[in-house]
């Protein structure tokens, strides 16, 4: 009984949201057609479709038990937006716009949104790859040769530290494009922490691992692609996830900046206009874009470091 | 062309000659430390020597040198007439930390020791030896969930599986329990008596080399030296009871200066 309630939380919370919508006056005035009251029909219809899965499936059961304390406070908190903003206006606007404006423009806007998102998706791609890459190679090659060290490390601790973004003008001037300029701007912010990690995850290998390795006949090629790198994978990957969130940072600023397309542009061109409803739909946009682009580096560690699990946890 | 061995064949060769060898290094606070100091030691193909000494007598030096990882200062070290400049698969080492490698799982660590001699891995080979050390069953396992035993034999199996003619042993029991030891013990006399292969184990446990060696070598620290040289001739498999054993291992103790003569 106790389980069920709970499990049927989210759904209570979500009429509540709905009814309010409905009986209190809109003060903030609103578009037509009305998103906010769809998109919380929508959210109902999908938590009982749901539920009612989650009777035939243990695992669905559980995983909807789980989140239903989360869920529901989230849609307590859509309901307090609500209320302090559309309802009652106690926000001034234009800044703080209430989820209907909010929803509203995300729908009505959602071609330019979508063209925006796809090109920064493919300048981030380029960069990161590129930053990954150039990080890869020199970190590999200082970790595990001493004279490239010496000669590489003064450089990398002089323009590591430099923010990346610094660089945005004279990028500007100096690359013929401004896709080339922030592909640029985005690996160099990629190549530093990358190349820091690698180098460090190499040069602390445990110096028996290659002593055992060279008494079982190993030579250099291999103590290099099949135990220094394998070995130091953990530190790299800390190296890939400081490296995607530089990059977040990077790509959007250098499209405030510069870059005429793209998330980072499509948010400076609506505050251009006083649109801040369409900044927080933007801003919503961005939010699952990179959490999806978080996980799927995530599920990529988990699958190359399989031999760690139970091992280590972060 | 690389050699290609099955697990039955007979060894050719694994005669070890150290000659004059010195070898001496930095300590922390700057001052030079003799690890070793004139050592003279043949040891003939197929023999179990067993090294054994006090913490500091270079027992484990000797071992790297023979195993290439470090150079002597003065003097020589032969395999079979060639002297010895670098790490080879011929001369295995085992650690008293196994070091198999984390990231690949019992098959592919055993398998590590081919792929790195660039020899095309059959798959019965490396299952031989998973099966010589009696580790079948745990070929999917990683590392970390192998218990110090069985972690040993994995590290036992991959510096076999290139057919050494010397395997050195650096306290590879060192850590295990006091049964888990007694089974390895065994296991590596059996494997041995498999094999024939010369076999150089550094302990600490004088009831081991005991049990195990042809002969035992007794060293001394600060130089490090050879201090005598002990033959067992009990017969194989020896009884840790018999009186003969409990000699032997009296006798060794009282060079080690262990038990006081009056």
């Amino acid at each position: 009984m106790k389980h069920r309630f709970k499990l049927f939380l989210p759904v209570f919370i979500l009429i509540i949201d709905l009814l309010i919508d409905y009986l209190l006056p809109n003060t903030q005035g609103f578009t037509k057609p009305k998103i906010y009251p769809i998109l919380l029909s929508i959210l109902i219809g999908i938590y009982v479709i749901l539920s009612i899965l989650s009777i035939m499936h243990n695992k669905i059961y559980e995983r909807l038990l789980k989140l239903s304390p989360l869920l529901s406070a989230v849609f307590i908190i859509i309901c307090v937006w609500d209320l302090v903003t559309s309802k009652y206006n106690l926000l001034p606007l234009p800044y703080f716009p209430g989820p209907e404006k909010v929803f509203g423009d995300l729908f009505s806007d959602w071609s330019l949104i979508l063209i925006s998102a796809l090109y920064s998706l493919r300048l981030l791609f380029v960069g990161y790859i590129i930053g990954t890459f150039l990080g890869f190679v020199s970190g590999v090659l200082m970790g595990w040769n001493k004279k490239i060290y010496y000669w590489l490390n003064p450089l990398l601790k002089i323009i590591g530290p430099i923010p990346a973004t610094a660089w945005i003008p004279l990028a500007m001037a100096m690359f013929p494009t401004s896709f080339m300029a922030s592909v640029f701007i985005i690996a160099l912010a990629v190549w530093f922490p990358v190349t820091v990690m690698t180098s460090s995850g190499i040069a602390n290998v445990p110096q028996s691992y290659f002593e055992v390795a060279k008494t079982l006949g190993a030579d250099e090629k291999y103590l290099v692609f099949n135990v220094a790198i394998p070995a130091s994978l953990p530190t790299i990957f800390i190296g890939l996830f400081m490296g995607l969130g530089m990059s977040f940072l990077t790509l959007i600023v250098s499209e405030m900046l510069g870059v005429k397309a793209g998330l980072g542009w499509y948010i400076n061109w609506a505050q251009g206009w006083a649109e801040y409803s369409k900044v927080y739909a933007c801003l919503l946009i961005i939010a699952i874009i990179f959490s999806t682009l978080i996980s799927i580096l995530f599920k990529f560690r988990d699958k190359i470091l399989s031999w760690q699990r139970g091992l280590i946890k972060w | 062309m690389v050699e290609v061995y099955k697990i039955n064949d007979k060894l050719q060769g694994g005669a070890i000659c150290v000659s004059g060898v010195s070898k001496t290094f930095e300590s922390q606070v700057g001052s030079e430390v003799e690890a070793l100091k004139d050592i003279d030691l043949d040891i003939t193909p197929g023999e179990f020597l067993s090294i054994i000494g006090p913490s500091g007598c270079g027992k484990s030096t000797l071992l790297r040198l023979i195993a290439g990882l470090d150079r002597p200062d003065m003097g020589e070290i032969t395999l079979d007439g060639e002297k010895i400049v670098e790490p080879h698969y011929e001369r295995g080492l085992v650690f008293q930390d196994p070091t198999l490698f984390p990231w690949l799982n019992v098959y592919q660590n055993v398998e590590s020791g081919l792929k790195m001699r660039k020899v095309n891995s059959r798959n019965d080979e490396v299952q031989d030896y998973i099966d010589l050390v009696g580790l079948r069953g745990f070929e999917k396992s990683y590392p970390h969930h192998l218990s110090g035993g069985m972690a040993q034999r994995a590290a036992l199996a991959r510096a076999l599986v290139n057919h050494p003619k010397v395997l050195m042993l650096d306290e590879p029991l060192g850590a295990l329990d006091a049964f888990t030891r007694i089974k390895m013990q065994d296991e590596i006399q059996r494997i041995w008596e498999t094999r024939k292969t010369t076999m150089i184990l550094v302990t600490h446990d004088v009831e081991e080399a005991v049990y195990l060696s042809d002969r035992i070598v007794v060293m001394s620290p600060r130089p490090g030296r050879i201090k005598d040289i002990i033959s067992i001739d009990l017969k194989r498999p020896r009884n840790r009871s018999d009186e003969d054993f409990f000699r032997l291992k009296t006798e060794i103790l009282e060079i080690l200066n262990f038990i006081k003569n009056d």
